[in-house]
């Protein structure tokens, strides 16, 4: 292994390969603060660039760099408009925008970096380590396993969303899973629930959808409230600084989730998205009664758990690539195929026959998390100004932006009516208390739900996989109990609060 | 009736009209060869559906939100009127016409239009500076968009070309 590491910091440090580095991590961060445009976009843009450079390990360093930039990217977005473009990234809205819409954006951009490059590293020299051994382990998941995971990830978001109101977070998470079973499916090849309309076709789109369910109520609210736009900060940018207890309390979540996260983006198919998903609700879950009380309004820890995890699980989504050839995740499919394109065949012989470009990604992340923070970090204070600009301007520009996002990613005008008519219902769903995340979280994970429900069943011919896989068994077992036990404790409070108000 | 037992009753009525299609009409196309398949296109709707509907139904005949008031710092939908209601609207309407617009009239009128009209209904009069920066945002995305991330976007109206 020392072997391998002086190979691929001789590759890495060359001149040219740091500028690939660093360019790919600016690119990523400027185009991922665009809604709509995710890592799988901003790479496929990339590809021809990369292909270009002609090196195969310049030209995966700069795609690696571009990924985590835009996985940056998009956290800023989330957390100072509420607009989260790219899926791993909802989860940093949840409690980084109220962070922000407390006067804290800066301290809130902060922990996000922070968070974020912490996660990366770990994810790195946890590849470096475990890279062959965890491929392995991987391979022993089936899609029964898969489907249980999701299962899992979804109770868990459903029973920490609503808290005290389990049936209605469960509710949206339904719906969301019946929103993503519309259009045409790769599994069966016919389209559902589409009543004829052509638009329909492809299914709702998931940028039009994160958009109507948090941009755009939140948009509506700033106007039907203008106080709600009035910065507490008066949009000076004070506390970017983290204090000693505050990093004191992040410090072991994020030590938990980059270990968690990476593990998740190990698994192909699992990735960033489910990675931030379940490391928030693993968090809120473990932590103390008054801890949880501020997750989703505000809370740092609940920032610094998807943003540690989503990073280490795009590192962790690197070991089926490199060592197995198998994408772990849509993004490193794109590079899977930029990679072919090199003439580079990932697989377990990479490591022995191109070391230098196995153990040159590898280092580069490092720099890349490294690049990440040391640029970010000076430039909190000017991204964070984006909430100083006054209400008149900001606004609409918000709502253009929702609608751009919307627009690129179908290249399709009727996207915008959808996304005005959902984005009415979310607004209205809201007034009523009924969480939102749970419904995009459905939705995103729908597919992958149905696709490996189906498999298992075609593979054991019924249900009878719960039984067969113990491993299975047990997932759903944890989902079990993730729901009941919520809905348990909120009726015991319930009913203790009725006893006492008729006085027993 | 609270609004989020009334909201819990329209994704009753939609869950039923949904059920109503995977347990009826969704499998009666399928070839048969698919129709010895463990898995149909309908299994999943239908596993979904009636956990939906569960749901529903604890939401309408169990505790729900009631008469309580709104969270600190959250709109009460009671006095909406109370609220700037008719901006909100005319945003909404705003946002369709631009969806409308957006291909017929080309990227940087409707954009730029858009955007001023949008920021005057919020109450911006100073248009020496609000057309500049509407201008100038709207070239940029523009040129960003089209330019350098190669995703087209119609410039101008149909009929003064493409500038693809």
């Amino acid at each position: 292994m020392f072997e391998g590491i002086m190979i691929g910091l001789t590759t890495a440090f060359t001149l040219s390969n740091l500028m690939m580095v660093i360019g790919g991590c600016l690119i990523g961060t400027f185009i991922g603060m665009l809604p709509g445009l995710g890592p799988m976009s901003i790479i496929s843009i990339m590809i021809p660039v990369a292909i270009t450079i002609g090196d195969p390990s310049a030209a995966l360093i700069l795609l690696a760099g571009v990924y985590y930039g835009a996985i940056f990217g998009g956290s800023t977005s989330s957390i100072l408009i509420n607009a989260p473009g790219v899926a791993s990234t909802v989860a940093t809205s949840f409690d980084g925008y109220p962070l922000a819409r407390a006067g804290k954006a800066g301290k809130a951009l902060t922990v996000a970096a922070i968070s974020s490059f912490c996660g990366g590293s770990i994810g790195a020299v946890l590849l470096m380590i475990f890279a062959p051994a965890l491929a392995t382990v991987a391979l022993l998941f089936h899609s029964s396993e898969y489907f249980a995971l999701m299962v899992v990830g979804l109770s868990a978001i459903a029973a920490f969303a609503g808290t005290g109101q389990v049936a209605k977070a469960l509710l949206m998470t339904l719906l969301g899973l019946i929103m993503a079973t519309v259009g045409e499916g790769a599994l069966f090849n016919m389209p559902r629930f589409t009543m004829g309309i052509m638009d329909l076709q492809s299914g709702f789109g998931f940028v039009t959808l994160a958009m109507a369910m948090f941009a755009l109520p939140e948009a509506l609210y700033l106007v039907l409230d203008p106080s709600r736009s009035n910065s507490e900060t008066g949009g000076e940018i004070k506390d970017l600084r983290i204090t000693r207890s505050e990093a004191k309390e992040i410090a072991p979540v994020i030590g938990r989730q980059s270990v968690q996260g990476f593990l998740i983006g190990v698994l192909p198919g699992a990735g960033a998205t489910i990675a931030s998903f379940l490391g928030y609700a693993v968090e809120r879950n473990i932590a103390s009664k008054e801890d949880q009380e501020k997750f989703g309004k505000g809370s740092i820890k609940g920032l610094a758990a998807p943003e540690a995890a989503n990073n280490a699980a795009c590192t962790g989504s690197f070991v089926p690539l490199l060592t197995l050839g198998i994408p772990g995740s849509g993004t490193t499919a794109i590079l899977l195929g930029a990679l072919i394109a090199l003439n580079v065949n990932p697989g377990p012989r990479l490591m022995v026959d191109q070391p230098e470009i196995f153990w040159a990604v590898i280092i580069s992340m490092y720099i890349g998390n490294l690049v990440l923070l040391v640029l970010n970090l000076p430039l909190i204070p000017y991204i964070a100004k984006i909430l100083a600009v006054p209400r008149n301007y900001l606004i609409p520009f918000i709502l253009f932006f929702t609608m751009m996002g919307a627009y690129i990613g179908q290249n399709n005008a009727t996207e915008l009516l959808i996304l005005v008519g959902l984005g009415i219902c979310a607004t209205v769903l809201r007034f009523a208390d009924y969480p939102l995340a749970p419904l995009l979280i459905g939705f995103i994970l729908g597919s992958m739900l149905e696709d490996n429900f189906a498999r298992a069943m075609q593979l054991y011919d019924g249900i009878g996989f719960i039984l067969d896989r113990p491993m299975t068994m047990g997932l759903l077992g944890i989902a079990a109990i993730l729901i009941i036990l919520p809905s348990y404790r909120a009726r015991r409070a319930r009913l203790r609060a009725k006893g006492v108000a008729d006085g027993d | 009736m609270a609004l989020d037992r009334w909201i819990a009753l329209i994704i009753l009525m939609i869950c039923m009209a949904y059920g109503y299609a995977a347990f009826f009409t969704l499998d009666v196309g399928l070839p048969p060869f698919m129709q010895r398949n463990a898995i149909w296109p309908s299994t999943f709707p239908k596993v979904l559906v009636v956990l939906a509907i569960a749901c529903t139904l604890i939401i309408l005949l169990g505790q729900g939100k009631g008469e309580a008031g709104p969270k600190e710092g959250d709109i009460d939908y009671r006095r909406l009127t109370d609220y700037k209601l008719g901006q909100a609207l005319l945003l909404l309407a705003m946002m369709a016409g631009y969806a409308l617009m957006l291909r017929p009239v080309g990227f940087l009128i409707s954009t730029v239009a858009f955007l001023t009209i949008s920021a005057m209904v919020l109450g911006e009069r100073k248009l020496q500076y609000l057309l500049p920066i509407t201008v100038l945002a709207t070239g940029l995305v523009w040129y960003l968009v089209q330019q350098v991330l190669g995703i087209y976007l119609r410039p101008l109206p149909y009929f003064l070309g493409t500038g693809g």
